[in-house]
């Protein structure tokens, strides 16, 4: 297990559940130790989860000391960090024989394209099982390593990740039965035109063609 | 939507001869989605040799609205009402449970009465779901009937002193975060006393029904086996995972609202079969009974609101959260993740009965199609919750 990386993510929010951010490489050795290791025990993998990033900028501002204008002074630098997307799993580990928990681990994707690949961890605890197919069915994350990977909530014949961040559902469905505002314009769409009727209209319209 | 089958992938023949005409062959059957067993609309891929299951395949997603994706677009009040729809009979425990989760990601306190209150009412939706419970699985016994029908009389009246309290029997959207919606009514906890104080006739004359019964004995005692290993390996949960002789209730371990001062046993099964988790409800809504009785002595009048909540402008600092209570079915967990905004950024629910539902094909295979129908009933499935 030599050579596995391992950050601490922290969680700046009261609830102080900080997680385990694991290389993917080193996943499986890592995740086989937690569970067997007898101080630590994990046995229980209670939920997995996906969640999606997208790219992002993260903004610093750094007090910076500059000569301006002969003088020292100091100024507000801001650096900006593109973060490229990636997709994550998130695994909440809690221990039964020693009855302690939650140790959170996460393992990220390279990218949100064909590189979205994760290690299966269904072989060291079960209770993924289902749980990572609804991640590969819901954000096209690849587990490799998966027994049974097909979908598991949605039809097998559906094509794109509802639970993407930049999810667009289709547009080929009925609305609404009495479509307004903006729901009206996408239904218009798919409204085929009428056919040209050919002259009754005008007996109900302004009676000219009884008369005629 | 349209479903396909799914043809199941080449399965070995199995060497065991049936002595039946379809010897050596095996029968590929499509059980459910409309069947009145499957409790609701679950449908079991399931290739059988004779009469005996030799695969089993559970297909769902029927009932599949996408709650995750609803939740991320509304706000953390919003989806309140949401998480009554996911077990539409345990409404109560599913508020609890999203709102445990957010007062943890934004370190919210709860005023005492409202931590009664929570316990009071989660202890009276786990008595009606087991007596409920408890009634589908005799049904599926061939008890046609009659004992669901007592189930649901004692459920009724429980219902009812839901909707006195909230304004709705099922969808109850009762609970705040940093407290609950409103008091309780006038006269509403002698009524409730009342109930609980008769409440052990139905389980006695329920435990008459089934303790002795020659066909309950012969249909569940060594069906359905679940080690405790594979039970633990499984992430299964709550009074499935106890019948296996697995002593871990988040109740007691977690300790989250007032349960450390309460005292009550956990029971705990001996062999995991079929029978162990029909008994294990019998005897958790005992220890419920008695919960209910020390809550009801305990609690004493008070707000029943954190004040300091807004909970219609509510922002939670940027973090993430995950919470997790002891739900009738086994443990509801909800994580959170914030960014600031009004709106969760992730938003999950851990269903139990979706895990549960993982050790399916394990408890089946080598019993006949109608063990199958009893052991789903034992596993205490909600398709709301297992699709979402």
């Amino acid at each position: 297990m030599s050579g596995a990386q391992i950050a601490i993510v922290p969680n700046p929010g009261p609830a102080q559940q900080s997680s385990l951010l694991i290389d993917n490489e080193h996943a499986f050795a890592v995740a086989r130790f937690l569970r067997d290791d007898p101080t630590l025990r994990l046995d229980f993998c209670s939920n997995v989860t996906g969640v999606d990033w997208l790219d992002r900028v993260v903004k610093k501002t750094v007090k910076m000391k500059k000569l301006v204008d002969g003088e020292e002074k100091e100024v507000d630098e801001t650096t900006e960090e593109k973060i490229p997307g990636y997709l994550e799993a998130v695994y909440h580990l809690y221990s039964m024989t020693h009855k302690h928990g939650p140790v959170i681990i996460r393992i990220r994707t390279r990218d949100r394209g064909d590189g979205a690949r994760l290690p299966s961890l269904t072989t060291i605890w079960r209770s993924a099982e289902f749980q990572e197919r609804e991640i590969f069915d819901l954000y096209g994350v690849r587990f490799d390593g998966h027994p049974d990977l097909r979908r598991i909530l949605m039809w097998d014949e559906f094509v794109d990740y509802p639970m993407r961040k930049d999810y667009r559902e289709p547009d080929d469905y009925e609305w609404e039965p009495t479509p307004h505002d903006e729901v009206l314009e996408k239904a218009k769409r798919h409204y085929t035109q009428r056919p040209e009727l050919d002259g009754a209209e005008k007996i109900t319209a302004g009676g000219d063609a009884l008369n005629r | 939507m349209s479903a396909t089958v799914q043809t199941l992938e080449a399965i070995e023949r199995p060497p065991v001869s049936m002595g039946s005409r379809l010897e050596g062959e095996l029968l590929e059957v499509s059980m459910g989605p409309q069947h009145p067993s499957t409790h609701g609309v679950f449908r079991m891929n399931v290739a059988l040799e004779g009469e005996v299951v030799r695969k089993l395949k559970p297909v769902f997603g029927y009932l599949h609205r996408n709650h995750e994706k609803l939740g991320e677009n509304m706000s953390y009040l919003g989806s309140m009402p949401y998480t009554d729809r996911l077990d539409y009979f345990c409404s109560m425990t599913n508020n609890w449970a999203y709102a445990l989760s957010v007062e943890k990601l934004a370190g919210i306190k709860v005023p005492e009465r409202a931590e009664y209150l929570r316990v009071i009412l989660a202890e009276l939706t786990r008595l009606q779901n087991h007596a409920s419970l408890l009634g589908f699985l005799l049904n599926d016994m061939g008890a046609w009937g009659t004992p669901l029908m007592y189930a649901f009389r004692e459920r009724e009246k429980i219902l009812d002193l839901f909707e006195s309290l909230s304004g709705s029997r099922m969808m109850c959207d009762y609970m705040r975060f940093g407290g609950c919606r409103c008091d309780t009514p006038p006269g509403w906890m002698e009524r409730a006393k009342q109930i609980v104080d008769r409440f052990p006739h139905f389980i006695d004359d329920l435990e008459q029904l089934v303790v002795g019964n020659e066909v309950v004995i012969g249909r569940t005692q060594n069906v359905g086996i679940l080690s405790p290993d594979l039970a633990i390996n499984a992430g299964i949960a709550g009074p499935m995972l106890r019948a296996s002789g697995v002593n871990y209730d988040i109740r007691k371990v977690d300790g989250y609202g007032f349960y450390p001062r309460f005292k009550f046993r956990i029971p705990l099964g001996e062999h995991g079969d079929t029978y162990d988790r029909l008994m294990m409800r019998v005897l958790e809504m005992r220890e419920s009974l008695s919960i209910l009785k020390q809550a009801f002595e305990q609690i004493q009048p008070g707000p029943i609101m954190n004040p300091k909540v807004k909970i219609r402008a509510f922002r939670p600092p940027v973090g993430e959260a995950y919470g997790r209570i002891e739900g009738p079915k086994g443990e509801l967990g909800f994580y959170l993740i914030s960014d600031g905004g009004p709106n969760p950024d992730r938003y999950r629910v851990r269903p139990p009965s979706f895990v549960n539902l993982t050790v399916l094909e394990d408890l089946c295979l080598g019993h006949t199609v109608a063990d199958v129908m009893v052991i789903l009933g034992s596993v205490d499935i909600v398709m709301g919750e297992v699709d979402r």
